[in-house]
């Protein structure tokens, strides 16, 4: 954790870092109002989406624990699985690797000193600061109201400043002509970044998980935990509340939405 | 008088050759072929009247798409996944893949070139998710998974997994 906190303040307060008493004063009066009107209602809402013609809200911020522990080295299961629900070819199978799109990939580090192997999923990290949406000249890389990092591809012109300006190497340029193979819920194209969205279609539907997290569960590595980390009851909120998280480049100050346990 | 009779000639004239080259244009009138409108496959009526549609649905789908983009506001009324799932021909099953096809057919008649499907999809959504031929089986549990209205539970990916 980058920021250090007096344990007075941060244990009256929340895990998170950033202005969570107001969020939680939010969230706290909406769910009073929720209870008032219908009781048990709004605790499934809250926990698993929302109605869908209400936008998406502030009071959630949705958020990935990676315990690369648990990860297994050569297993390629959430690669795939991200592949396959959101219709981008894998690398392997790409007529021009180097400039494939990769909205995840797998990565094998190995310590020089120790000799120690990690495995980790290395995506778009969903900052709350994000640098990609600073540097975007057409204000089309953005982030929605829950935390997710997106581009708004029909505003994007394809400049690439931001995957220059992205640390974790997130996004890519779509260079060829995809011919109607898009996914209905997935459009992408041509001639604009994309990276990984926390499968945006699926959070909306309710699912409540990613496409990758559910890849490793069935994989049986439970490797994976998707949530929404504003909510201290939420599966999410414990498990970072026990375990000791990385920020990867937590130099950079960008709280990140995604969190490393193992690293 | 030679005048007046020059003048009367002219007319005269001028006459004939308009009858006649609107005689010989009179095979195509209209100019263009105009644009097959295909009956929606599905659904009786569109979500506003056909007339207000014809000049104003670029209106409604950009509003929508902002919506849906920027706040993540998925609702059906308007949305271009919608008019792909009612509007997709029976033939090609899309909305834009042969000249025929619904938005295509308008649209070229007009001359007004569209990017929609540069990146969005034509084809309505799981229309080729059970052909067996198709490539996407391969990863049939993340598909179940992807498909499901409700959330998949672990022990019901595992069970697919398994099987």
């Amino acid at each position: 954790m980058s920021e250090l906190k007096p344990m007075i303040e941060s244990r009256s307060a929340s895990p998170q870092l950033e202005s969570p008493q107001r969020r939680r004063f939010v969230g706290a009066a909406a769910a009073a109002a929720g209870i008032a009107i219908a009781p048990g209602m709004l605790l499934i809402e809250v926990a698993h989406g929302r109605p869908e013609d209400q936008p998406a809200s502030s009071a959630v911020r949705w958020g990935m624990l990676v315990d690369s522990t648990k990860c297994a080295t050569g297993c390629n299961e959430c690669v795939t699985a991200c592949s396959t629900e959101n219709g981008w070819t894998p690398v392997a199978e790409s007529k021009h690797p180097r400039q494939a799109p990769q909205w995840i990939r797998k990565l094998e580090l190995q310590d020089p000193l120790t000799q120690m192997e990690t495995s980790l999923p290395m995506m778009c990290q969903h900052c709350a600061e994000p640098p990609c949406v600073d540097v975007c000249p057409t204000g089309a890389s953005f982030k929605r109201a829950d935390g997710i990092v997106l581009v708004n591809r029909h505003t994007c012109i394809g400049c690439r400043y931001c995957m220059m300006a992205c640390p974790y190497k997130a996004r890519s340029l779509v260079h060829e002509p995809l011919n109607d193979t898009q996914k209905p819920d997935v459009p992408r194209g041509i001639g604009c970044v994309e990276s990984c969205t926390f499968c945006v279609q699926k959070v909306d539907r309710g699912d409540g998980n990613t496409a990758c997290a559910e890849a490793c569960t069935a994989a049986g590595h439970n490797a994976l935990l998707f949530g929404d980390m504003n909510d201290p009851e939420s599966e999410i909120s414990k498990r970072l509340r026990e375990l000791p998280t990385k920020q990867v480049r937590a130099d950079l100050n960008l709280n990140l939405g995604v969190r490393y346990h193992g690293i | 008088m030679t005048k007046r009779l020059l003048a009367l000639g002219a007319v005269v004239l001028t006459t004939v050759a308009l009858a006649w080259a609107g005689a010989e244009s009179q095979p195509k009138a209209g100019g263009a072929p105009k644009p097959v409108i295909q009956k929606a496959v599905k659904g009786e009526q569109c979500v506003e009247p056909t007339d207000y549609m014809r000049r104003n649905h670029m209106v409604l789908l950009n509003q929508h798409r902002d919506r849906t983009v920027i706040e993540g506001v998925r609702t059906k009324k308007y949305s271009l996944k919608e008019c792909i799932n009612c509007h997709a021909s029976e033939k090609t099953g899309s909305v834009a893949a042969a000249k025929e096809d619904f938005c295509v057919s308008c649209h070229s008649y007009a001359a007004v070139k569209i990017d929609c499907f540069d990146c969005h999809s034509t084809k309505p959504q799981g229309s080729m998710a059970m052909h067996p031929l198709n490539a996407e089986t391969a990863h049939y549990k993340h598909k179940l998974a992807a498909q499901s209205a409700r959330p998949v539970s672990a022990e019901e990916m595992a069970r697919v997994a398994n099987e």
